[in-house]
Formats: C-alpha cells, sequence, structure tokens
C-alpha cells in the first residue's frame, strides 16, 4: 500500500511530468504541466512580447482565455470609453495578442466580461483536479473546486504560454480543519478574515493550505470561493477543498462545462480529490466557526482586523512585535486606539471584487438594503463581479433594490478594489469595503479601507458607520 | 537576466513588517505594455509628496543611499499582488538583493527569474546584521559563490536554495532550458488528457461532447 497522501500531493503528483530532484517531498523541484490559465491586460502585456520577441509560441492556446478586468472603467456608460490612455493601449494589445496567438479574448463589450476569477468558474472551464495558473495572486479562488490555483508573475505566464508548464516547488501542507456553524449574520468573509488574524498575513507563507470540516462542508460554493481567494493574505499559496457535490452541481450547466457524459465518468475520478485519512500535513489548525463574530478591519495588513464589537487596539497593549506596525497603520488609518469600531463614520461604501461579488453576496447584501437608505453623505456603489452576474442579478431585480436604496449600478471590472481605473478613494476618504487588501493606497494614494462582507458594507452604507449587521433585522 | 556572483554596495534598511507589492510599485506604474521607466515608480508614494518632492525622511532618499544596491527588509516583503513590475522598479532603480527574513511567494518567483537575488536569514542572523548598520544604512559585500556575506563589523555565511544560485550565477534562459524537454511535455500532455477526456475542451469551444 502507498503512504497516505494530502490532496495536494495527490493533484501535484497527476501533474508531474519530470522531476529535478532526487528527492521528493516538500521542496521538490519539478516540472509541473498546468491546464488552463485566464489572462488579463495588465500583467500579460511583456510576456506576449517575451513570445513575440523570442519568435515562439503558445504551446496550446485553447487552454488561455484572455479577460479585461482591471483598468476598465466600471462607468454605467460604459460605451462611451472613460479610458484613459494607458488603459486603452493594455486593452487593445490584449486583442491583439489574441488574435496573433489564437487565445481567445473577452473584451470591454462582451457580454461574458468580468472579473477574471469571477469569469473562470463561472464559464465552467475550473473542473476538479486541475492545475490553474495565472498572473493574479487571488488564482487561490479556484481552490474551492478542488483545483491546485496560484499566483504567477509575468515571466511565469511566458513560460507558461511557450511551454504549458512551470517549474515548479512542492510546497509544504497545512489544513485549517472548521468545525461548528456559522451564526446567522456571519459569512466566509468573516470566517477566513478569522483564519487570517489568527495565523498572521504570513502564517501560512509556504504552504499549500487545505480547508476542511463541517462548517467548509455546509457552506455553498460561492462562499468557498471567497475562503480560497482571501486566503493568499496569509501567505497561502494555494488553498485547497475536497469537491463534493454541490461542485458538480454547480459546474453542470455551465456553459463551457464537460457533456452530462463526460461530467458522468470525472465524477468516478472526482470522488477520490480528497486527502487520505490518515494524510500527514505539516502543519494543523482548529477553529470553531460557532464563536466567529462579524469582522472588520482596522489596520492596514489584512490580519489587523478584529470583531465589530470590539475597539481600535491600543499599540501599547500588543505584543512589542506588532507595535510599530499598530502605530504606523493607525496613523495613516486615522484612528485613535480604544474608538469603539461602531463608532467610525464612513464615506463611502463598495460592494465588489473576485472576493465578494458573485450572485448569492449580492442577495446578501440586497437583503440588508431593502426598504433602506444609504445614508446621507455617503457614496455607495456596487460593481457585480462580471457581467453575467449583472444580468443574473438584474433578472431577479436585485439592481432595483441597490439603487432604490442609492448605491451606484456599475458595470464589471476590478474597480474600487485596487483603483487602477477611474474608480478610486480620495486621500483621506474611508471606505467600508467587500474587497481583500487593506494596503495603504490600495484603493487610491491616502484612502482608508476597512474589509468586510458584502453584507456588513450595506449594514455600514444605511448606517453611515461601521454597524454591526445582525442588529439590523432583515427587511423581508 | 541579470547575473548575480559577487557585489559590495550601500544597504538600507527598511525594516516594516508586510511591505507589500502596491507599496514597492503603486498602480500608475502599471499602465505600461513594456517594462521600461519603472525605476521612478519604486516605493514612490514614500519616496516623493504629493507634489512629487523628494521626502527627505525617506532612507533611500539620503545623499549616502543614493547608490543603494542592497535592502535589509521586515518580514512577509513583497506580499500582495503579483505584479511583476515590483521586481523590475528594483532592478532598473539598482537594488540588486534584499536581505530580510520571508518574502511573498510570488514576488519571490519573480526576482529569480529576473536576477534579483532575495536572502532569507534567520532572524537572528537578520538582527545580527540590522544591528551593524549606522542609522539603518552602511555598505555590504554579498558574494554568492562562496555563500558569505560582509559589512565592516560583520562577516557570516548563509543557506540558498543550489537551483536558484546556479541560475543567479549563469542568468539562464528558463523557456529555453525547459523546451529542451519538448519531447517529454508532449508525451506527458498526450498520455494524460487520454486519460481526462473531460479536459480536452478548451476555451474556445462552448461545450465539450
Ligand atoms: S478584484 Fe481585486 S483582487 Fe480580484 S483580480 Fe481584481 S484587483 Fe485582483
Amino acid at each position: 500500500m502507498s503512504a497516505p497522501k494530502t490532496l495536494y500531493d495527490k493533484i501535484v503528483d497527476e501533474h508531474r511530468i519530470l522531476s529535478f530532484d532526487e528527492a521528493g517531498g516538500a521542496g521538490e523541484r519539478l516540472l509541473l504541466y498546468i491546464d488552463r490559465t485566464v489572462l488579463n491586460e495588465y500583467t500579460s502585456p511583456q510576456a506576449f512580447s517575451g513570445l513575440r520577441d523570442a519568435g515562439r509560441k503558445p504551446w496550446r492556446p485553447e487552454a488561455s482565455l484572455g479577460v479585461v478586468d482591471h483598468v476598465n472603467s466600471t462607468n454605467p456608460d460604459r460605451e462611451a470609453g472613460h479610458l484613459d490612455d494607458g488603459a486603452r493601449r493594455q486593452i487593445a494589445y490584449l486583442s491583439e495578442n489574441g488574435r496573433d496567438f489564437g487565445i481567445e479574448i473577452f473584451d470591454l463589450f462582451d457580454s461574458r466580461q468580468g472579473i477574471e476569477h469571477v469569469v473562470m468558474p463561472e464559464l465552467g472551464l475550473v473542473l476538479p483536479g486541475m492545475v490553474i495558473a495565472a498572473g493574479d495572486s487571488h488564482s487561490t479562488t479556484y481552490g474551492a473546486f478542488g483545483v491546485v490555483g496560484f499566483g504567477i508573475g509575468t515571466s511565469d505566464i511566458e513560460h507558461l504560454l511557450a511551454t504549458q508548464t512551470l517549474v515548479y516547488r512542492r510546497l509544504k501542507t497545512m489544513r485549517v480543519t472548521v468545525d461548528g456553524r456559522l451564526a446567522p449574520g456571519v459569512t466566509a468573509k468573516d470566517l477566513i478574515m478569522e483564519v487570517i488574524r489568527r495565523i498572521g498575513a504570513d502564517g501560512a507563507s509556504g504552504h499549500a493550505v487545505e480547508f476542511a470540516g463541517e462548517a467548509i462542508d455546509a457552506l455553498g460554493v460561492e462562499a468557498r470561493m471567497t475562503i480560497c481567494n482571501m486566503a493568499v493574505e496569509c501567505g497561502a499559496r494555494v488553498a485547497l477543498m475536497a469537491p463534493d457535490d454541490k461542485v458538480v452541481d454547480y459546474i453542470d450547466g455551465c456553459p463551457r462545462a464537460p457533456s452530462a457524459d463526460l461530467l458522468e465518468r470525472a465524477q468516478i475520478e472526482w470522488r477520490t480529490l480528497r486527502s487520505d485519512p490518515d494524510a500527514r500535513f505539516d502543519k494543523d489548525v482548529w477553529l470553531s466557526a460557532d464563536d466567529i463574530p462579524p469582522m472588520v478591519s482596522w489596520g492596514t495588513s489584512p490580519d489587523q482586523s478584529l470583531a465589530i464589537t470590539d475597539v481600535v487596539p491600543d499599540p501599547e497593549a500588543l505584543p512589542p512585535a506588532r507595535r510599530a506596525d499598530a502605530v504606523r497603520a493607525l496613523a495613516y488609518m486615522g484612528l485613535a486606539p480604544n474608538t469603539p469600531l461602531q463608532e467610525i463614520t464612513i464615506d463611502r461604501a463598495f460592494i465588489g471584487s473576485c472576493t465578494n461579488a458573485r450572485l448569492s453576496d449580492i442577495r446578501d447584501a440586497a437583503s440588508i438594503l431593502k426598504g433602506r437608505k444609504v445614508a446621507p453623505g455617503v457614496r455607495a456603489m456596487i460593481s457585480p463581479g462580471s457581467s453575467g452576474v449583472r444580468s443574473a442579478a438584474e433578472a431577479e431585480g436585485l439592481d432595483r433594490i441597490f439603487i432604490e436604496a442609492g448605491f451606484e449600478w456599475r458595470r464589471s471590472g476590478c474597480s474600487l478594489c485596487l483603483a487602477m481605473n477611474d474608480d478610486s478613494l480620495a486621500p483621506g476618504e474611508r471606505c467600508a469595503s467587500s474587497t481583500n487588501r487593506n494596503f495603504e493606497g490600495r484603493q487610491g494614494v491616502g484612502g482608508r479601507t476597512h474589509l468586510m462582507s458584502p453584507a456588513m458594507v450595506a449594514a455600514a452604507a444605511v448606517s453611515g458607520r461601521l454597524a454591526d449587521v445582525r442588529t439590523l433585522a432583515v427587511a423581508s | 537576466m541579470e547575473h548575480f556572483v559577487r557585489l559590495s554596495g550601500p544597504v538600507a534598511a527598511m525594516p516594516a513588517a508586510n511591505i507589500d507589492t502596491d507599496v514597492i510599485m503603486p498602480k500608475t506604474f502599471l499602465k505600461g505594455i513594456d517594462r521600461l521607466g519603472l525605476a521612478v515608480g519604486l516605493f514612490h508614494d514614500l519616496r516623493f509628496d504629493e507634489n512629487g518632492a523628494l521626502r527627505p525622511e525617506f532612507i533611500l532618499n539620503r545623499r549616502d543611499m543614493a547608490e543603494t544596491r542592497f535592502l535589509l527588509v521586515g518580514p512577509n516583503f513583497g506580499c500582495g499582488s503579483s505584479r511583476e513590475h515590483a521586481v523590475w522598479g528594483m532592478l532598473q532603480y539598482g537594488i540588486r538583493g534584499i536581505i530580510g527574513s520571508s518574502f511573498g511567494a510570488i514576488f519571490a518567483d519573480n526576482a529569480a527569474n529576473n536576477g534579483l537575488l532575495l536572502l532569507s536569514l534567520p532572524p537572528a542572523q537578520l538582527a545580527e546584521l540590522a544591528a551593524c548598520l549606522d542609522d539603518g544604512a552602511g555598505q555590504i559585500t554579498v558574494d554568492l559563490e562562496a555563500q558569505r556575506i560582509e559589512t565592516g563589523a560583520y562577516a557570516g555565511s548563509f543557506d540558498i536554495d543550489q537551483a536558484l544560485r546556479r541560475a543567479l550565477m549563469l542568468g539562464l534562459d528558463r523557456i529555453g532550458e525547459t523546451l529542451t524537454y519538448t519531447d517529454r511535455i508532449r508525451a506527458f500532455e498526450k498520455a494524460y488528457l487520454a486519460g481526462k477526456p473531460w479536459l480536452m475542451g478548451g476555451h474556445g469551444d462552448e461545450r465539450v461532447s
């Protein structure tokens, strides 16, 4: 009998073309076959230029898809342009590369355009057991399907395009087991923020993290994507969850999913995609979902977060190693120690990003907004994760709820998640945001970001300050 | 890619934890389709104020730091976005090596692909090195061949992955190397896809059947 294996090692073994090492195990250097990639307009241009310069061609062009998402405007009147010269050039170059190298591109006016990590799964292009590497750090999202997904830089995009492989180093493994059940009003976003708070921004550094336990099993596929997406914020290079029937149901019926016959066959193999019972992980972490509260970030690193019922920390009370960073974060955020988080007033509210802009997220936020109004002085906007999500939400009438509450119903893109487009915070503006990074300047130079779930953003928008979603009865 | 064998030069300490790639290379500099012009973007919002004037208090703006070649950094340096522009900007600015305890994983791969040396030292050794710097700055020599690191007051050795060391010293063409395995890749791909017919569909087909 062979030694018990983790899910991560099973998938890596299936994709190992050859090993450069004798030893094997974590740290093994190997040539890894990559099933698919998705390209965006801002990390891919130099990879294509590299191919052109060397006279190389993509190995398997049909294994790549290009999407415009980072630099485009989300102005409802997209057809009018709203692009700067750099953005226009990058978008045009992506199309040119698609044409010249035979790669399918969803440009700005394609009904399937959207954020890459929302588009890939909703098309049915993400299938259990795959390895997907892409030029964006949140490629960990695909782990919700039992996929080894990870971010790469532009040189590796070029390598992947030219060879369909990457020179890869096998990661160490970590398991995060979440028992219990999330309480009402508490979401997958709160769960992953709590994990990051506990283990730190580099707590999973160098590891492939498998999430397991009854709290994970109970979640829908979109909620699982939120967790795997944001796992990169604790340093995870790969996030993984064993695929189950919910995953198969999610894939079935997607436009690019395998046919029913093939899906039948695939499922037999997909059922083996789980860690063996006795598999050993290099690190194990346990937590209970029962006592996770709604979370908000107070600082400038995703691990600087707390329960909404808490107060801004006093750096003096923190361990010495964390003090200097906390002082700096509070100065940037314009916050005084011991201020109750719920007294922090906001200028902006944003629902969007590959973390939290899928249909279930939009429904969650709408349930809070229904019959309520955005507080005076707050500018609130929502950018659905893809053009497809946007139409689906409109078909349910959700756009009306947002618009009547006073939200701007924007087009799809990365938008205010990274402000590489015309959506950004002004210096000093404070934003309740459903995104994934509260880094200095992430949403605009001098902008102040508080991360939270979409429902918590809705609660903040109508309250004019950070608010506990559990205190707002859901209107019916 | 740059080669790195042995280099001496000024080192500047930036000890904050979690310095992310948004800070290293702000988004305003990501709108190009080539790799050029990124030196000015490096740590832009730390180096320059709102009016574009140099911030005198920032370490790289000090007169004695004009030729900085190395950074001594805090934990989890280079976390965040995958943007390789952060590494291109470092090299264009003149930074050739970064010494710390842990690095963002994608940043580390990007560095390796471009010949930017990243050294991970045990925290105690890093602290010892930092203590030898005068007001956060000094001169350092990194010898990759001998795996030695020296300042006026400190000398020690370091561990580094040998494949990475070889690549940094020789400046290899990684794609060219991988393509020497073309036959192995093709054979693998054929068998792999034959065993998993549901993977055959690519992005170009509406539905695989
Ligand atoms: S939404 Fe934000 S995190 Fe996601 S791909 Fe876009 S910029 Fe990156």
